[in-house]
């Protein structure tokens, strides 16, 4: 039963971390239908940006802070400048040009940085709550990672549903044209789009990242998880991607739990999901039958 | 979105209610010499034509005409390889689509451009978004012109028949308060009773409020029942300008280029 609590909590908080990168990659899948395998290195070259931050001897939380614009500023600048050229063009060439871009700001993080292993702080505490003689998983720093990717969603669900802006920034992702004939700033929505998912793939970076190293590559994993977790809940969901990253996260912490030798076989297995998803229900767990028709 | 909205912010309440308006009947919307194309392909071919203020005006045409490419020119979606457009006498030929609504013109495309994602609500606020803050009461008011559309407000879009999504969308773009409504097809795949009742609307709303409309219709006899003047487009070419009744009644013109 302890295990089972344990095996369940780590599941959710890893999942937690996936439903954000997901998110990140779902919020510019669904307004400009690219998926962006930059994120991962994006969101990399953050969590260096927060490691020099706090290796200058600022608090962690300055250095978050700093990081969150950063990924902003550099996903709101990828689109005005590398990816606006390629947009409404042949699907293949913003392909293309993520990919080039994954490996390019991976190498410059390599150069800039080295491609040593260097451990990277977490605020919170790693110890477990202890009842009588049984230690529950629910760390602080658990806590911390649900509660932080928690109210980042609150916060974007306010701002697509209550403000103008995020209204704004809906029509330009389904209704590019209309939207502009009604005089949205659709170039400005969309830039801005790109600069809010990357603050997310950002975020997941730097929780992920949090008690660990981190590396040129060591995202490579969690662009992986988070890619599958968005095709569960279907590419253009939002809640799809947060509940495909929970399910992700569970079901990969049963694998590596309760399977003799699970944890060698946790990569292949988020493959193996992602498969019989897809042979079941080809558009994701979330797939609506009322894809964009306008 | 916070364009300047000109002379029509002083009209406040009314949806479709624009103020300091040209006089009716002096030309709104004009077209010289427009010509577009798609690579090789000429699309439309020295077009020329006037929409006057609180006018109908219905541009007919077969299939293929260049009704879609005429609308998509004027508002900068297509840019023209020569030829002006000017809206009460400003040249905005090469103004940004987005500025657009700004300058009193609302563009109902083609299929009807809902935003299917969106609840029905949300479409209207959609419309009025370059405005910036709109009183509830202007969408109370295009609730009470399409009430159909009313007892969905909180649905979502593509829950909405054909006929709901054209009231849907010409209530969208009456919130933008626009001095010149640019419609095409609004007709396309809707029942006759429905056809009746959107452009019977639409003569009210010329009528009581002064709107001015550049129909695109390739219904010709529906078109020219509710328009006041007419244009017959072929091949990219305006073939002929005249008051909608005489279109209807000449027989030959009719047979060769309206299809009734
Ligand atoms: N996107 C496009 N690319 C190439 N040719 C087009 C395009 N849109 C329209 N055309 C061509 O331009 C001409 C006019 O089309 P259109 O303006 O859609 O006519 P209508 O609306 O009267 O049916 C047609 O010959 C059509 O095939
Ligand atoms: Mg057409």
């Amino acid at each position: 039963m302890q295990q089972f609590v344990n095996v369940t909590l780590s599941g959710l908080t890893q999942g937690m971390i996936y439903s954000a990168f997901a998110l990140a990659l779902v919020l510019i899948w669904r307004s400009t239908r690219i998926v962006n395998f930059a994120q991962g290195s994006m969101a990399a070259a953050t969590a260096f940006i927060a490691l020099a931050i706090i290796n200058a001897g600022a608090s962690y939380w300055v250095a978050l802070v700093v990081a969150l614009i950063a990924g902003f500023v550099m996903g709101a600048l990828v689109e005005r400048i590398i990816i606006r050229p390629v947009e409404g063009g042949p699907e293949l060439n913003a392909v293309i040009v993520t990919l080039g871009l994954f490996v390019a700001i991976q190498a410059l993080i390599a150069i800039i940085a080295g491609s040593s292993f260097q451990s990277f702080p977490t605020p919170f505490g790693v110890r477990g709550f202890t009842i009588g003689d049984t230690t529950i998983a629910l760390t602080p720093t658990s806590l911390y990672v649900i509660g932080s990717v928690l109210v980042v969603m609150a916060l974007l669900v306010a701002l697509f549903r209550f403000t103008r802006t995020g209204l704004a920034m809906r029509a330009s992702a389904f209704g590019q044209e209309v939207a502009r004939l009604l005089g949205v700033r659709v170039g400005r929505m969309l830039t801005l789009g790109w600069g809010l998912a990357a603050v997310v793939g950002s975020l997941s970076g730097l929780l992920i990242a949090g008690g660990g190293f981190v590396y040129p590559a060591y995202m490579d994993s969690l662009i992986v998880f988070g890619f599958v977790a968005a095709v569960l809940g279907g590419l253009d969901s939002p809640i799809g991607a947060i509940v495909g990253g929970l399910i992700l996260g569970l079901a990969l912490s049963y694998i590596s739990g309760y399977v003799d030798r699970g944890s060698a076989l946790v990569n292949v297995s988020a493959l193996v999901i992602l498969m019989v998803v897809l042979l079941v229900r080809p558009g994701g767990l979330f797939a609506s039958s009322t894809a964009r028709r306008a | 979105m916070t364009d300047a909205h000109g002379s029509t912010a002083v009209s406040a309440g009314a949806a479709a209610g624009a103020g300091g308006r040209a006089a009716p009947g002096t030309a709104l919307l004009e077209v010289d010499g427009l010509t577009s194309a798609y690579g090789p392909v000429r699309a439309l071919d020295g077009v020329t034509l006037s929409a006057e203020a609180g006018r109908i005006t219905a541009v007919l045409g077969a299939n293929g005409a260049g009704k879609t490419t005429l609308l998509r020119t004027i508002s900068g979606l297509v840019r023209p390889q020569a030829g002006r457009v000017t809206l009460d006498g400003e040249d905005i030929t090469r103004a940004p689509v987005e500025a657009m609504v700004g300058k009193g013109m609302a563009h109902v495309p083609e299929g009807r451009g809902v935003i299917a994602e969106l609840t029905v609500d949300e479409n209207l606020r959609v419309g009025s978004l370059f405005r910036g803050k709109v009183e509830r009461s202007e969408f109370d008011r295009v609730y009470d012109i399409f009430p159909r559309i009313a007892e969905r407000r909180d649905n979502a879009a593509h829950t909405l028949s054909g006929g709901e999504r054209q009231m849907l969308v010409i209530g969208r773009a009456l919130l933008a308060q626009p001095r010149i409504l640019l419609l095409d097809e609004p007709s396309l795949g809707l029942a006759p009773r429905i056809v009746a009742q959107i452009f019977g609307l639409l003569r009210k709303l010329v009528d009581s409020e002064g709107l001015s409309v550049l129909l695109v219709e390739q219904n010709a006899r529906s078109a020219l029942s509710v328009a006041d003047v007419g244009v017959v487009l072929n091949l990219g070419r305006v073939v002929v300008t005249d008051q909608a009744r005489s279109l209807m009644a000449d027989e030959g013109l009719r047979h060769a280029y309206l299809g009734f």
